[in-house]
């Protein structure tokens, strides 16, 4: 029992990382029928948006510190973040500590930008264009995203720590009454799953109850007759354009604690994420929603070693094959609405 | 001659040239001149020109003619290179049995998978095919090279061993890949004057064999089966309606790309006798889509031209670096040519990607055509300012809708 329990935690942040890239995908199809091949560079650029944030509140001047001396009897170096000194060290260092969430303030206005630039400049022209079309010049934007990233920052992942007080684990088993060190459980991925839920939370009332996102809804159902009610639906959808992408780059910032960003996890994730959308049905998002976290709890149990020994390799295949099935079986997905690119 | 009208006779011939004489149209530097490292007529490229050239020809026949985006050719090709690899292993260094198994197992493979695939259209058969290829590459880089059964041998790659049986090797058989005791890494140097020009046995059977498969491909686009390839693009519904099935038929195209990708697999294991999983991996399925459109879709040439432009320019690109931009840019004042080798700087060398992203995009967005409707921009626009008096009226008919 406390077995299971433990997989299906464990499928639980890459189910949410999943879920989030997913449903920015099927926000853009949903709303402006344009399949984003650069989706995953947008959570790549949230992921280094934490990294640039760590790497200025690290910046430091150099003094000399006499009192101290280094082996050869030279006064030694010591380097103060200028963040401590403007507020104190213990004020800077827990700034610095905590730059990952700290991140978030940071990326939502950078990501909201890259988004409106990136419709603005590029997509606006490639609705009346075929898919395939769509699927190129985004794959292109995506490589160019990520080779840039790359020439800034390095092949190399690079480490984002969390806070000092979340970095450790947690004994959950004991909460709920099972033995102790049964089910221990890193803490940040337990704020991810937590800030994960929160994001599609946010979305989904945005959608819901605000007025905008009624124009939105009623948009996606029927953008023509939107638009001759006098509606400037193009401008909205732009605006949902960039609060999908805000919410890939949330995705990114936060989980470069739990894996180091490297200029190319977002193509890592890209492939996933659509086999995610596929599965959950194309332009529906709680089904996006639901699949990205039913394959991440999946691939977790199929990475126990039962599992593994039962059938080799099902740990790397199961997402896959669980696509084709779906696909072949139930062409529109998990939750899709009937004839939505149902082909 | 051969069955083609006079025009595309003609493109066959100069493809033909132009692949025969490579050693000397890629070497047109003097050795040990500055610009000698331009050339580009050695051997192991040259290969890369060809065996890509294949690779981009067939995937032109499925994504050019039908208009569906397979994003999981590389399997084939990766399937083609694993083949040739054992036929190497259990029969001989022989390259003839190795290629003829990689293709014939790259087809049957395409047809599983096209099998499945095809069964859905649009971006769905892009991600279908997509999830097959990351599917056969995960399966290649690590299920199928358990000590029990080690099909692939995982990260290090699959490559013949001297305990390996190789049951026809002959006792005076070349021990590495050869035709008929011809190896594949024979070169014959040819200096003239301050030139060299390199003529390798392995190059020129990838050229021969890709003049034949260039023509298979010029047939195929002018066979009523291509004809009804084309029918599925541009309109499948319709064709469905008038009581067709048209599944047969890109199921056919379908396999025919994925036998050229095995023969282009195979071919790059005969070359150099390691397959590895790597090849399989969906950015290498991404750079045979490159390369078509980059050089034009549906167009013979194009996926030609398309592959030897991103290898030539890749090779080139990353053999760049500040020191050569600086010596290009010395007539500048100091100042200016520092500011122009640090703009340029980001473009070159490792950055060649980037500029590849670039020019996809740019392609992409304002020349959906590829290189070739360039070329033929250009030509008509050069034609016009010849003629400058050449307003006819526009004799385009629109088709009733």
């Amino acid at each position: 029992m406390d077995a299971i329990l433990l997989q299906i935690l464990n499928g639980l942040d890459k189910g949410s990382a999943y879920a989030l890239i997913a449903l920015g995908l099927t926000l853009i199809f949903g709303t402006l029928g344009v399949v984003n091949f650069a989706h995953g560079a947008l959570f790549m650029i949230g992921a280094f948006c934490a990294v640039t944030l760590q790497k200025l509140l690290n910046l430091s001047f150099v003094t000399l510190d006499e009192t101290q001396k280094d082996f050869l009897g030279n006064p030694l170096k010591v380097e103060t973040p200028f963040i401590e000194a403007w507020f104190g060290p213990e004020v800077g260092a827990m700034i610095i500590d905590w730059s990952v969430p700290l991140s978030i303030l940071f990326a939502i206005p950078i990501m909201l930008l890259v988004g409106y630039v990136m419709e603005r400049g590029l997509i606006k022209h490639f609705y009346k264009r075929p898919h395939a079309d769509q699927i190129l010049v985004t794959f292109g934007l995506a490589i160019v995203l990520q080779e840039i990233v790359k020439y800034f920052f390095g092949a190399n992942p690079i480490q984002t720590p969390p806070p000092d007080v979340l970095s450790g684990s947690v004994d959950l088993g004991t909460m709920v009454g099972f033995d102790p060190n049964a089910i221990i459980y890193p803490i940040w991925r337990l704020v991810y799953f937590g800030f994960a839920v929160g994001i599609i939370g946010a979305v989904f009332s945005f959608l819901q109850f605000t007025t905008f996102g009624m124009v939105v809804r009623a948009g996606m159902a029927d953008r023509e007759t939107v638009g001759l009610l006098g509606i400037n639906i193009d401008r909205r959808f732009t605006i949902m354009f960039g609060i999908a992408a805000g919410v890939a780059g949330l995705a990114g910032v936060m989980y470069g604690p739990l894996n180091p960003p490297n200029y190319h996890m977002g193509m890592d994730f890209l492939v996933l994420s659509f086999v995610v959308v596929v599965v959950g049905g194309m332009g529906s998002l709680p089904g996006a929603v639901l699949a990205g976290f039913l394959l991440g709890i999946l691939e977790s149990f199929a990475s126990t070693t039962w599992a593994t020994t039962t059938i080799p390799g099902i740990n790397q295949i199961i997402i896959y094959l669980v696509a084709i099935i779906v696909l072949l079986t139930r062409p529109r997905g998990l939750m899709g609405r009937k004839g939505v690119m149902e082909e | 001659m051969l069955g083609l009208n006079k025009k595309d006779t003609s493109l066959l011939i100069v493809v033909a040239l132009l692949t025969l004489l490579a050693p000397f149209i890629l070497n047109p530097f003097p050795e040990g001149s500055a610009m000698a490292q331009f050339n580009a007529g050695y051997p192991d490229l040259m290969q890369r020109f060809v065996i890509f050239g294949i690779f981009a020809i067939g995937f032109n026949i499925l994504f050019g003619l039908t208009g569906y985006l397979s994003f999981g050719h590389a399997a084939f090709l990766g399937v083609g290179s694993y083949s040739a690899v054992w036929m190497f292993k259990l029969l001989s260094y022989n390259v003839i049995p190795a290629i003829a198994l990689s293709v014939v197992v790259a087809g049957l493979f395409s047809l599983l998978i096209g099998f499945i695939s095809l069964r859905r259209s649009g971006i769905y058969f892009s991600i279908l095919t997509l999830a097959f290829a990351q599917m056969s590459f995960a399966l290649a880089y690590s299920v199928l090279s358990n000590p029990k059964f080690n099909l692939t041998n995982g990260e290090t790659g699959l490559q013949v061993y001297a305990d390996d049986p190789q049951i026809l090797q002959g006792a005076n058989a070349p021990d590495l890949p050869h035709l008929f005791g011809l190896p594949m890494r024979a070169t014959y140097t040819m200096d003239v004057g301050a030139w060299s020009f390199d003529f390798n046995a392995g190059y020129y059977l990838c050229a021969i064999i890709m003049m034949a498969v260039f023509y298979l491909s010029i047939r195929i686009f002018r066979s009523p089966f291509g004809m009804m390839l084309r029918a599925v693009k541009s309109n499948q519904q319709r064709m469905n309606y008038t009581g067709l099935n048209s599944k047969p038929y890109t199921l056919a195209a379908f396999v025919i790309s994925g036998m050229y990708a095995g023969l282009a697999g195979g071919l790059m294991a005969a070359m150099d006798p390691l397959a590895g999983a790597e090849r399989m991996q969906w950015t290498a399925s991404g750079e045979v889509v490159l390369m078509t459109i980059l050089g034009g879709t549906g167009t013979l040439i194009g996926p030609v031209l398309g592959a030897g432009f991103i290898k030539y320019f890749e090779n080139i690109f990353s053999k760049i670096n500040d020191n050569v931009l600086h010596s290009w840019f010395a007539f500048l004042p100091d100042g200016l040519e520092d500011a122009v080798v640090f703009v340029i700087h980001p473009f070159i060398g490792k950055g060649w990607h980037l500029t590849l992203g670039i020019l996809f995009m740019l392609v992409v967005i304002y020349l959906p055509g590829g290189l070739v409707e360039g070329g033929q921009r250009l030509l008509k626009r050069f034609k016009r300012k010849k003629k400058d008096t050449d307003d006819a009226p526009s004799g385009k008919t629109e088709p009733a809708e």
